[in-house]
Parts: C-alpha cells; sequence; structure tokens
C-alpha cells in the first residue's frame, strides 16, 4: 500500500520527529530570530547524521534510502521539518545532493562528502527555471577559454551565507547549465535579505563575472535541463510535505482551540458556521496529504506522470496551504497574530514555501503547457 | 470465497486480452450520457444493456460479487485492475451508478439469499436497471425524514407517497423505496426499505425538466401499490441501520469497488470537452491567464484523483473512518463547480450565444456553468457533508435538531398556520 509505512520508515521519521522536538522546540526558535544563521553548526551535523541529506544519494557515493524510494523516505523528513518549523536548509542540500550524486569530478565528489556529513551546507542559486524563457533568466553562463563566466543575480537564496559552495542554474547559449561554485570565489557577493520565516535566513548573492573551471560544471555544459527538472520535482516533493507537516501541526492547534475556547456560553466548536470551515480546511489538509504523498511516489518511480504530479502537489498546496493557515488565524482571532503564540510559525513556513521553487501560478502554466501538448498530439 | 483467487496480475493480462477483443473504443455518450432525444435514449440504454451481458458472458460482470450470485467472487484490487484496463473503452454507462452502486450493493449486503438469487444475476447480466426511491418532495438532504408510508395488509404492504429527483425512473425496472412503517417513534426507528418494478399501474412517472432541457430526472407518485412482504429488505422499522449503508454506498459511487468504469475518467472527459479546447476555439492558447486557468482545472482532477485513491486505500486497510467519504464528496462538488467556472470564463462570450450545430461545443460551457451547482447538490448536499466531517469526523457538537426522541407524527413538518 504506497502510503502505508514500514516499521522501518516509521523507526526514521519518529527518530527526526524526537530530535527536532528536543533541540529546536519553538521556545528555541523564537530566541535564534536574530541569529545570522538561525540553526547552529552542531544541529545540522547531528541531523545528516541521522539520513537528512543521504536519500537521494546513490550507495556507491555512501548515501542509501530507508525503504528503497529515496524521495518517499525524505518526504516523511520534510513532514516533520514542517510539522515542526524546523530551522535549516533541507531542500536545497537534498537538491544539491541530487545534482552531485554520480558526478564524477573531485570537487563534485568532495562536496558530496561535506554534505553527507553535515560538515557543510551548499545553496542552491536558481538563476534560471524551466518555466522561463532564457531571455528573463537571472543568471547567464558562458564558455570562456577552458572554463565557464558566470553573471547575474539569484535571489532569494537559502543559507547562502553559511554555504561552502552555491549550485548555480542558468542559461547559457547552449541551453541550461548547473555549475558548483565556492562561496568565496571572486566576484560572488552575498547580501543578507530579510525574511518572512523566523529562522530561516536567505540572501541576495551577485555573480559578477564569475570565473570557474570546466570541472566545475555539473552534468555537461548546455544540457542541464533534465537534471534541472529532477531537481525542481525533488524540491517540489520536499516543500509540499514541509507544507503538509505544517498544515497538520496548524489544523490541530487550531482544532484544540475550538474546544476549548467558548463564547456566549458555547464551544466554538458548537457553531455551524465555524463547523463548516473546519471541514472545508479538512478537506484541503487530507487533500494536500494524498497529492503531496503522491508525488513522491511518483519522483520515487520516476513515474510517467512524475511533472505533472508534482506541479499539480505545488499548485494545489501552495495555494490551500496558506488558505488554511490563515483561516487558522481568523478562527482564532487577534491571538493568531501575535508573536507569542506559535500560528504564526506554520503560516510563515507555508507561505515561503508556497515561492519557492515555483509559485502556484508557474506551476499550474507548466500543467497547461503539458496538458496542451497532450491534447495537440491526440 | 475460495482458497485460491487469481492473482491481480494474472488477472489483468486475461482482462487485457479480452477487452481488446471485446470492447470498442470509448462513446461520447458514456463519457456524459447526454442523448438527443427519448428514442436516442432508449437506443443507448439498450445498447449498455447488451454491454453488460457481453461483460457476463465473458466473466467480467460483478467482479466483487459472490459467485453464488453471478459475479466472480474476486476482490476490490481485481476491480481496480480491470478498470484500469478499461480505459479508452466503452461500458455499459448506466449501470455503474446508481445500479450498481448503491442498489446492488445494498442488496448484496441486506437483502435474503432469496433475493440475491433473484435479483443479482439479473443486474450482472444486463436485464435489471435499478433506481433509489430516497429523496421525497418535503425534503432532500433529511433522508429519514421520508414520509411515503407502507401499511401492512396480510402478506403483503401496501405504499402510498412521492418519490423525487429519481433519475432515469422512465424507463428504469426496478427501485429501492425508503418507507415509513411506523409514524409513532421517532423518525430514524419507523423506516423500513422495500424492493420493487417501477413500471407498474399504482406508480406515475413524471418527468422534471432542468433549467438545462434535460429530464432524465423524475419524480414517482405512488397510489395504494402492493408489494410482498418477501420483496422488503431487512427487519420492519429497521431500515435506518440499512440507510445509512445505502448512502455510504450512494456517496462512494463511482468509486466503489462495485462499479466497472475505466479508471481516469477525468471530470473534464466526464463533461465531455477539454479546456484546452474551448481555450483553442477561443483563441487563448497562448494567453498566460488562460493557462493558468487550464492548469488549475488539471490540478482539480489530479489532486481529486489521489484524494479518492487516498481515502480508498485507508479504508481497505480497514484505518479508515467510513465517514470519510463526505470528504470526497465536499472536495469534488466544489471542484467540479470551480471547473465549471474556470471553463465558463476561458469560454468569454461565445458560451452566451450559439447556432444549433455548436451545442456540444461553445453551448456546453455557458450551460454547464448554469448548472454547476448540482455538483454541490446531487448525492448529498455539500452542506450535510461538512455537517458529517465536522461531527463524525472531527467529532464536534452536533446540531440542535426539532425531531430527535420525539415520535414523528409530532415532528414539525412546515411552518404552523397563523
Amino acid at each position: 500500500m504506497w502510503h502505508v509505512l514500514s516499521a522501518d520508515q516509521e523507526l526514521f521519521r519518529d527518530t527526526t520527529a524526537r530530535f527536532l522536538r528536543d533541540r529546536v522546540p519553538l521556545s528555541q526558535l523564537r530566541k535564534n530570530r536574530d541569529d545570522p544563521a538561525g540553526f547552529d553548526a552542531a544541529y545540522w551535523a547531528a541531523g545528516a547524521e541521522l539520513g537528512w541529506t543521504s536519500l537521494l544519494v546513490g550507495e556507491g557515493d555512501g548515501g542509501g534510502s530507508i525503504s528503497g524510494q529515496g524521495a518517499v523516505d525524505l518526504a516523511l523528513v520534510a513532514y516533520e521539518f514542517g510539522r515542526h518549523a524546523a530551522p535549516g536548509p533541507l531542500v536545497d542540500c537534498n537538491v544539491a545532493a541530487s545534482a552531485l550524486t554520480g558526478q564524477a569530478g573531485d570537487l563534485h565528489r568532495a562536496v558530496l562528502r561535506d554534505l553527507l556529513s553535515g560538515a557543510a551546507i551548499v545553496s542552491c542559486c536558481l538563476g534560471a527555471a524551466p518555466w522561463q524563457r532564457a531571455g528573463d533568466a537571472g543568471i547567464k553562463i558562458h564558455k570562456y577559454g577552458d572554463g565557464v563566466r558566470i553573471s547575474g543575480a539569484a535571489r532569494p537564496v537559502e543559507s547562502a551565507a553559511q554555504a561552502g559552495h552555491l549550485l548555480v542554474t542558468g542559461f547559457s547559449d547552449a541551453g541550461m547549465t548547473q555549475v558548483l561554485v565556492p562561496r568565496t570565489a571572486p566576484g560572488i557577493q552575498v547580501k543578507p535579505l530579510k525574511s518572512l520565516d523566523v529562522t530561516r535566513k536567505f540572501a541576495h548573492v551577485d555573480f559578477d563575472d564569475v570565473r570557474a573551471p570546466a570541472s566545475s560544471v555539473v552534468g555537461a555544459f548546455g544540457r542541464a535541463d533534465q537534471q534541472v527538472e529532477r531537481q525542481i520535482q525533488n524540491a517540489a516533493v520536499l516543500l509540499c510535505a514541509e507544507s503538509v507537516g505544517a498544515m497538520d501541526a496548524a489544523f490541530k492547534m487550531t482544532l484544540d482551540w475550538a474546544f476549548e475556547r467558548y463564547t456566549f456560553g458555547r464551544a466554538l466548536a458548537s457553531y455551524q458556521a465555524l463547523k463548516h470551515r473546519f471541514a472545508d480546511m479538512k478537506s484541503w489538509l487530507e487533500a494536500s496529504h494524498a497529492i503531496s504523498d503522491a508525488a513522491a511516489e511518483a519522483v520515487a518511480e520516476q513515474s510517467a506522470l512524475v511533472a505533472e504530479t508534482t506541479s499539480a502537489a505545488k499548485a494545489y498546496i501552495g495555494e490551500y496551504a496558506v488558505e488554511l493557515a490563515q483561516d487558522c488565524v481568523q478562527l482564532h482571532g487577534g491571538i493568531g497574530v501575535t508573536y507569542e503564540h506559535d500560528l504564526h510559525f506554520f503560516l510563515r513556513r507555508v507561505t515561503l514555501d508556497r515561492l519557492l521553487y515555483g509559485t502556484p501560478s508557474e506551476h499550474r502554466r507548466r500543467l497547461a503547457a503539458i496538458q496542451i501538448l497532450k491534447e495537440g498530439a491526440a | 470465497m475460495s482458497g485460491d483467487i487469481e492473482t491481480v496480475e494474472d488477472f489483468r493480462l486475461r482482462a487485457r486480452h479480452w477487452i481488446s477483443e471485446n470492447l470498442g473504443p470509448i462513446q461520447p455518450e458514456d463519457q456524459n450520457q447526454n442523448c438527443e432525444n427519448d428514442h436516442a435514449e432508449l437506443v443507448a440504454v439498450a445498447r449498455d444493456r447488451r454491454l453488460q451481458r457481453k461483460l457476463f458472458d465473458g466473466g467480467f460482470a460483478g467482479l466483487c460479487f459472490p459467485r453464488d450470485y453471478g459475479g466472480q467472487g474476486l476482490t476490490p484490487a481485481h476491480q481496480r485492475a480491470f478498470n484500469e484496463e478499461l480505459r479508452g473503452r466503452e461500458f455499459p454507462s448506466r449501470f455503474a451508478v446508481p445500479t450498481f452502486s448503491p442498489c446492488a450493493a445494498v442488496l448484496l449486503e441486506f437483502g435474503t439469499p432469496e433475493q440475491k438469487r433473484r435479483h443479482l444475476p439479473a443486474i450482472l447480466k444486463g436485464e435489471e436497471v435499478w433506481v433509489q426511491m430516497l429523496s421525497e418532495p418535503g425534503g432532500g438532504s433529511d433522508v429519514a425524514g421520508a414520509s411515503t408510508t407502507a401499511v401492512r395488509d396480510g402478506d403483503s404492504w401496501v405504499l402510498n407517497g412521492s418519490k423525487v429527483w429519481t433519475s432515469r425512473a422512465w424507463w428504469a425496472d426496478w427501485g429501492l423505496c425508503l418507507a415509513r412503517t411506523n409514524w409513532n417513534v421517532p423518525k430514524h426507528q419507523g423506516l423500513t426499505v422495500f424492493i420493487l418494478p417501477l413500471q407498474q399501474p399504482g406508480i406515475e412517472i413524471h418527468r422534471i425538466e432542468r433549467l438545462n432541457g434535460e429530464s432524465e430526472s423524475c419524480q414517482e407518485f405512488l397510489t395504494d401499490v402492493r408489494v410482498p412482504d418477501g420483496d422488503r429488505v431487512g427487519e420492519i422499522d429497521a431500515g435506518w441501520s440499512i440507510g445509512t449503508r445505502w448512502m455510504y454506498h450512494e456517496r462512494v459511487g463511482a468509486n466503489s469497488p462495485y462499479v466497472t468504469r475505466p479508471l481516469g475518467l477525468t471530470s473534464e472527459a466526464a463533461e465531455g470537452l477539454s479546456t484546452v479546447a474551448i481555450a483553442r476555439s477561443a483563441g487563448r492558447l497562448d494567453d498566460p491567464a488562460a493557462r493558468e486557468l487550464i492548469g488549475e482545472s488539471r490540478t482539480l482532477d489530479i489532486v481529486a484523483h489521489e484524494l479518492q485513491r487516498r481515502l480508498a486505500a485507508a479504508a481497505a486497510s480497514g484505518k479508515g473512518n467510513t465517514d470519510n467519504s463526505a470528504i470526497d464528496r465536499l472536495f469534488r462538488g466544489v471542484a467540479r463547480v470551480r471547473q465549471a467556472t474556470i471553463a465558463f470564463d476561458l469560454a468569454g462570450s461565445a458560451a452566451a450565444a450559439w447556432t444549433e450545430e455548436e451545442d456540444d461545443g461553445a453551448g456546453t460551457p455557458g450551460m454547464q456553468f448554469l448548472m454547476r451547482q448540482t455538483a454541490c447538490i446531487g448525492g448529498g448536499t455539500t452542506e450535510i457533508s461538512r455537517n458529517v466531517i465536522s461531527e463524525r469526523v472531527l467529532g464536534m457538537p452536533r446540531e440542535p435538531s426539532g425531531d430527535r426522541n420525539v415520535a414523528f407524527r409530532d415532528v414539525p413538518r412546515g411552518r404552523k398556520p397563523g
């Protein structure tokens, strides 16, 4: 059964859940608001030891999954990240790990080893995306002598100030290209940004004619379209599972509140107008679980429908996770918009996740393009 | 069921071969059951009966029905495999709902061995199309408030009253009918289920014209209709225990393991017109706003399918709350309303007026928009699903009601005069 977990998977998920509960309770996250990283290196290394960064990496490279379906296992971790509003660049490190596994270059193998151990972080600079025209790309990559030149900018880039390396995606005349560069390479400037989240920190990264050797290209120059597509699918699985975890936390908190809070001598849960809104939220929540699980399964199996399923997940959850979180705020009333209350951690989480790796609009247009292609051929 | 059941994969290969040899491509009418006129409808009905018979003769009818009643004694996984293999093929669409689910499912669960022997093989052979006589003019959602009355007279019962919103009753064969047998107890405790042939002198069938010109729904007036006691289903006055299962099977509808229907018939396909086709004829295929709408509609199709799969898997594993089907019902209703709006928006002014030749093209999105709320009304309103979800899935307090613990004859049924 596709959504029934094995004992190993349950143990794996519960271990991460316990770790997050102990290490990064919401009371701690509140205090980390002014920390420039939002988390400490020991936390991330301990998480990597639990397997957070190894699930999309081949066994030959030192990775491996619990169930044989790495994306499904990773979605379990992401779900717990959402449920605990946990800090740390889970999405980017896994996207980078999935890009680097199977690459033969010395640089790529060394960075992948550090990703797996948690000793280093890689941030993704998505300066070009499959839903963009080449002319609209934020980053251009050109051949230059024996190497490449990178120019342009990417934002928002998660944990860029903490990253050892950057996985840069840009358009070249030949097509999409990906390059792995040290964050401290000449010409790279990282400007911290303010962001909606309390503990996830983002930056604007400028590339001013940054030079990199040919050996730093990931895959083949100008031929990265397919690998970027797979990375976007991986990111969608992570972001969707994370949002579903945050939805579950916000919904449970609000459901409990509806039973506890009395007004005009009755529990909120007794008003039909409110009951019906909880019913709507429950249908969004179950639908989000369903499409999130389906996306993880489709990526793990590389099914024929993987592009559609992941985009549908990102489009649906992007919209309804935020709707649900805002409705939870409304049902709490004024307390729901205070910093003291826990609800905002989950509202922030789903709001940010909605915008990363393709907005609902962008994913809807991707779905339309696929559908038009299908029906044009019919 | 015997111990040795054919594996799903062996069965799938056998089904694939048989389907390719015996069934033609799917027809538009299989998807939307729209016929130009009554004559065409009756021709289509005859074809559906032949198709159902073909399935029966091929050993593929009633996969999840016991062999004793003409079925194949297989599992929901076999039915799912068959439905997957049936993609793009013709099928007896008028038998799916409500004949197989809820009617045959209710008979299988609650009928006497004699009732099952008489009717289930006949259904599987395409000889009996059933309808559900559930709603009444006096109340749609309050099904247990039925006032069609059955009075015992010797070895039989005499039924009087009226049922409504019965699709296709004007040509169907049998009805499953909920009637009141006791007015002196609270409403849920005085109901009994009967089965009866529809085409008989005591039943007058009126067709209800809907705003789009269709008249598939009917209202039946029962006057002294005599039903032998052998056609009573379940115990006297215990009809509500059947009724709740009946409505479960109704909510599951086309997704029931008793229903043969090609998998992946999306709601767009079911409505007969794709958003891509609508945008193309409106010349808007390159408009990013139109593409967003196409993608949104496709998203809802994909999510609805996955939600149904998730809930079915939970039900099959025994972990699901049976009231979870209300979540599927609510999602589907709201999604289809949105999809009707999307199609209408994509069509633009072409949806306002059209030529006769464009009836199945430009005219469709406008008419479907006018009819869009049926997706949230038919088969139990979405308001009732919201009650079911909040009360029985989330455990919130029940709505106050004026009919609990009151003899049904004393329950207010309208505004008091004066």
